[in-house]
Formats: C-alpha cells, sequence, structure tokens
C-alpha cells in the first residue's frame, strides 16, 4: 500500500523542457535517496511531492487523494517537510522553533499542552540541542539550526518526512545521527524521503533511490541496482572510483576515467 | 541541563495585565489634566456620577471622548503595525508602508483645500487610504501575483507619489490653512469626536487576530514553512492585509497620520515580552493605547493653551524608550 504516490508527473522547473514523467510510490518503512546534480529539480520534486507547488503534469497522491484536495492542516498532521532553506526574520529560541511543529496538531484558540512540550523537548534532546534550548536560533551555527528544523519536523510526528539534504552543514558525527533517526522513522513503519549530496550516506542509510538527471530523465529503483558506478557517472558527469567499506559500497570521485565506464545505458531499471 | 532548562512558554497575563493597567491610568491622567485640573477625588466623584457639573461636562464631552479617541487609534496603528511586520516579514514595516497615509493625507488636504468640514474631511482620508490600498494591491500583484518585497516596493514607490501631491496641495494651501493641514499631517486629536467607530473596529479586528496569533507565528517564519505546517498562507495573508489597511484607514481617519506608533510599539513589545503574536498583537493594542493616551494628553497640557501635534510627542516619548531597549537588547 502506498502512502505518496506521483503518477505521470511533470515537475515544473522553469526553462526545462518536460522529461520522462515520474511514476512512484513510496510505501510505509521505505527509505528513498533522490540524488542529482545541482538544478536537476531534486528541491522542485520535494516541494511538489509536499504538495507546495503545482506541477506541469500528472498528480501527486497523497494516501490516495490528491494532495491538493487535503486540507493543509490535515496534510500537515500526516507529512512533515525539512527545507533546504529557512527564514529567521523574527528572533525565536530553540524551543520555541521546535515548537512549532504541533502547530497542525492544535486549534487555532488552544495553546501548546505539557504533552506537546515534552514531545518538543524530547525531540531536542534526540538532536543534542537540550543545552540549547532557551537560545535564539539566529544565533546558532549552520549545523545547530539544521538540527533544529529536522527537531522541529519530529516534533510534528509525521508519517512521511520530506527532507531536503537533511545532513547540510552538520558534521560527521551528527550527519550519522540523523540518518540513524530517519532509519528508525522509517523502521516504525513511516516513510522517509530524502535529497542527499552524499552518495555514500544514500548508499548506506536508504534502500529506495531515484536519480534526476538535469535533463529531465529519470530512473528508480532499489539502491542496489540503482547505485552503480556506471549510472552515477553518467549522473554526476563525474568518474568514480568504488570499493566495499563496512558492508556498503563507498564511492570516491577520481581525476581520470576509468576505462570503459561511461558508453552504458544510463537507466536499466527504468520504466 | 536542569538549571538551564527554560520553562513552558507560559502566557504572560502579568505584563498584559500591568499594560491594561497603564492603559487605565493614562485613560485617567488624561481626564483629569488640563486648563481646570482634578483632584483624584474629584475626579472619582464625577465617574460615579456625584461631582460638579462642570467636571462632568469635562468628562464626558470633552476630555474623555478625546483620551477614549486616542487610546483607540493608538491601539489601532500599533496593532496594524504588528500585523503588517508579520506580512511583510520586514522589521520596519508600519502601519503607513503601503502607501495608506499617504492616500489619506491626499484626501483629507484636498478636502482642507476645498474649504470641507471636519466630517466630510475625515471621509475623504478615508476614501484616500481605500484608493490606495487598492492601488498597492492590484499593482503588487501584477502579472506574477505578489510576494513581500513586491508588495513592499509598490507600496514605497506608491507613497513616494503621494507625498509629491501632498507637497503640491500644501503649496497651493492658503497662508491661513496651512497650520491645519500640517497638523493633520503629523497627528491631531482636536477634531476627534466620536470614540465609537475606532473602538468598534480595534474590538472587531482583535477578536479576529487573537486567535490566529500561532499561525501568524507560523507564517513569520515564512510562507513555504508555513504551508508545510498547515497555515493557508494566501487567505492569512490576504486576511491580514485586509485588516491591517481597514485598522490604518480607521486611525488616520480619526487623528491624521500620527507616525512611530506604528513602527515602534510592536518592536518595543517584542524586546521585552518576545515574539509570540498571540501576546504580542494584544499587548500592541494596550500599549499603542496608552502612549498614544500619554502622548495627546502631553500634546495639549505642555504648552498650553498652545496644543502640540501628538506625532511630535509621541517621537519624542518613543525614540529615546526604543533606542535604550534595542541597545540593551542581545
Amino acid at each position: 500500500m502506498s502512502v505518496l504516490e506521483a503518477r505521470d508527473l511533470i515537475i515544473d522547473v522553469p526553462g526545462r523542457a518536460s522529461g520522462a514523467a515520474l511514476n512512484l510510490s513510496i510505501e510505509p518503512g521505505q527509505r528513498w535517496a533522490v540524488l542529482g546534480p545541482n538544478g536537476a529539480g531534486k528541491t522542485t520534486l520535494l516541494h511538489t511531492l509536499a504538495g507546495l507547488r503545482a506541477p506541469r503534469a500528472g498528480q501527486v497522491l497523497f494516501e490516495g487523494r490528491r494532495v491538493d484536495d487535503w486540507r493543509r492542516r490535515a496534510l500537515a498532521q500526516r507529512l512533515a517537510v525539512v527545507f533546504q532553506e529557512r527564514q529567521d526574520g523574527f528572533p525565536a529560541t530553540v524551543l520555541e522553533t521546535a515548537l512549532i511543529g504541533r502547530h497542525p496538531w492544535l486549534a487555532p484558540w488552544r495553546t501548546e499542552s505539557a504533552e506537546d512540550l515534552a514531545l518538543a523537548r524530547d525531540a531536542l534532546a534526540r538532536l543534542d540541542l537540550s543545552a540549547l534550548s532557551a537560545r535564539l536560533v539566529s544565533t546558532l551555527s549552520g549545523g545547530e539550526r539544521q538540527r533544529v528544523a529536522i527537531a522541529t519536523a519530529l516534533t510534528q510526528t509525521p508519517s512521511v518526512w520530506l527532507a531536503d539534504e537533511p545532513t547540510n552543514h552538520l558534521d560527521l558525527h551528527h550527519q550519522v545521527a540523523v540518518m540513524r533517526l530517519l532509519a528508525e522513522q522509517a523502521g516504525q513503519g513511516r516513510s522517509v524521503l530524502m535529497c542527499l549530496h552524499d552518495l555514500n550516506l544514500a548508499a548506506r542509510w536508504c534502500d529506495q533511490v531515484l536519480l534526476l538527471y538535469p535533463d529531465g530523465r529519470l530512473c528508480h529503483g532499489p539502491a542496489a541496482t540503482m547505485l552503480v558506478p556506471e549510472a552515477l557517472e553518467r549522473l554526476y558527469g563525474q568518474p568514480l572510483a568504488v570499493a566495499e567499506v563496512d558492508g556498503a559500497p563507498v564511492f570516491v570521485p577520481v581525476r581520470t576515467k576509468p576505462a570503459g565506464a561511461g558508453s552504458t545505458d544510463f537507466c536499466k531499471g527504468d520504466d | 541541563m536542569a538549571g538551564a532548562e527554560p520553562r513552558a512558554p507560559r502566557f504572560p497575563w502579568p505584563a498584559l495585565a500591568l499594560l491594561a493597567l497603564a492603559g487605565l491610568a493614562t485613560l485617567a491622567v488624561s481626564v483629569a489634566v488640563g486648563s481646570v485640573a482634578m483632584s483624584p477625588g474629584q475626579l472619582w466623584g464625577a465617574l460615579t456620577g456625584g461631582g460638579s457639573g462642570l467636571h462632568h461636562d469635562l468628562i464626558f464631552t470633552l476630555r474623555g471622548p478625546r483620551a477614549l479617541s486616542a487610546f483607540a487609534t493608538g491601539g489601532l496603528l500599533a496593532l496594524a503595525g504588528g500585523l503588517m511586520q508579520v506580512l511583510l516579514r520586514n522589521p520596519l514595516a508600519d502601519p503607513y508602508v503601503l502607501g495608506l497615509s499617504g492616500g489619506a493625507a491626499v484626501g483629507a488636504l484636498g478636502a482642507m483645500l476645498a474649504g470641507a468640514g471636519t466630517a466630510l474631511v475625515s471621509g475623504s482620508a478615508f476614501a484616500g487610504a481605500l484608493v490606495s490600498t487598492l492601488l498597492v494591491f492590484g499593482l503588487a500583484h501584477g502579472v506574477g501575483g505578489w510576494t513581500p518585497t513586491r508588495l513592499l516596493l509598490t507600496g514605497v514607490v506608491v507613497a513616494a507619489g503621494w507625498g509629491a501631491v501632498v507637497t503640491f496641495l500644501l503649496t497651493l494651501g492658503p497662508a491661513e490653512r496651512l497650520p491645519g493641514m500640517l497638523y493633520w499631517l503629523m497627528g491631531d486629536l482636536t477634531y476627534a469626536g466620536n470614540p465609537g467607530l475606532p473602538w468598534a473596529v480595534l474590538v472587531v479586528v482583535c477578536l479576529l487576530t487573537v486567535p490566529a496569533g500561532r499561525s501568524l507565528n507560523v507564517l513569520a517564519r515564512g510562507p513555504l514553512q508555513a504551508a508545510a505546517l498547515g497555515v493557508s498562507v494566501k487567505p492569512l495573508e490576504a486576511l491580514v492585509y485586509v485588516l491591517a489597511s481597514l485598522l490604518t484607514a480607521v486611525a488616520v481617519t480619526t487623528a491624521g497620520s500620527v507616525g512611530f506608533v506604528g513602527l515602534v510599539v510592536p518592536h518595543l513589545l517584542r524586546l521585552v515580552l518576545g515574539n509570540d503574536q498571540r501576546v504580542i498583537l494584544p499587548a500592541c493594542v494596550l500599549g499603542g493605547g496608552a502612549l498614544l493616551t500619554l502622548a495627546d494628553t502631553l500634546a495639549r497640557t505642555l504648552m498650553a493653551p498652545q496644543q502640540l501635534p501628538v506625532g511630535v510627542i509621541t517621537a519624542l516619548l518613543g525614540v529615546p524608550c526604543f533606542l535604550y531597549l534595542l541597545y540593551r537588547s542581545r
């Protein structure tokens, strides 16, 4: 049973030909990685899946209903978005910021209850932010702000996570901590889709991969069939070396192109 | 970590109660002070039905309506400013940023130039404000739909246009009408008669916006984030725009374009109370009301019988206060 589905979806990237239509079905427990070079449309796809941006063609279904037909508040109780860019126009503390994750759950006249506060506190603790909870977000480092954004989504208790480069600005330890958190969410029956630039994080933590090419072509499938050097070299236009470390493939950019690569069909598993 | 753990964000009733008390105190002072001063005992006597006929008249027909008008106008302007700052996500926004006071000024000064009476000047100011609002909204929408930056730029440019027309009207004005026109431009409560309309608008808009406070908190983090958290962004933005314009139009109609209150009172309160709109919006109403009532009392007593434009006093009171708080803030 799919929770989030793209049907003949063509995202609206201004000034680009439509390319291939996306047919994708995200199921509970799956961890999707969206990979592609800059400008391939990863963020646009994520916003389109969240119903925040109209597609050029096709539709997005959430729990079987068109995403536009959902009331935003009901949708926000089920689907959280971690944005790549954030506006901190007015000063707010870390705890206040995490607490806005409860917004879709509260009727207009209600204030946050003790349980809401406990959820926010737990989320902050989970992302090592407890000591910073009284700090103004504007005084934090980029990585700390990134963790605050993830804590806000965790406080939202969604069943689907759409995360745009959730490991941006994070140090190695927190990259792993965030990937572990998202994997754990998937393990509890939720679905996770994240845009990533780090192939190795995708290889280690994701079970499904969608490759977005800058010309609008795409393909997707299980990580093992997608994360192969030929497809990835084609994707980024960058020669890669691959080795297996700690049970997962590790991709390293190399300076010279290995012989024989680059001529294979870019996507064997395309539908 | 237990010591550093912040408390649950609790609703600051004491701060709001204090502001309400300050508001009541400024109203009391405002009706008691003037050419005929009243002691607290005399004031109480007159309010409870006793006291002399003179005191009764002073309170209920002269100073009372004017003080209530001042309070409502201050509340309207501060609330409008607070709403505009969230809508445009720009701390420099004030109720006049979208050219509303310019439109109202052209209406009012035009009517004064034509020798119209108070009622017609007010009506003309309201019409001017309305025209300006529609003009800015329509132009800012343009072909591509409006964004805060576009709205702001359109408003600033339209305001500059109105400014030129105002200057033109002032040069046309005969010498005997100029003081009245200048007072109107700086804000003047001399002719603010019936406080019924501003109060009614203030109460209705409060009832509409305070429950939306949490949504506005989310909106302040940007439209995408707000939409992802379940806010219907476009309807909320349209509502805030219409209400803030209405508040400003009524305020301008009552007291001319009183500057400063709408820009600084919300910031002043944010520096003290934090940035939760559920707190800030009602606090703006009380704080703005108290500030303008106090300023108007000073405006008519400091150099009595000469009356000063109230806008001069709001700025003189507010500027040092605001700069001090800003200097102290993190």
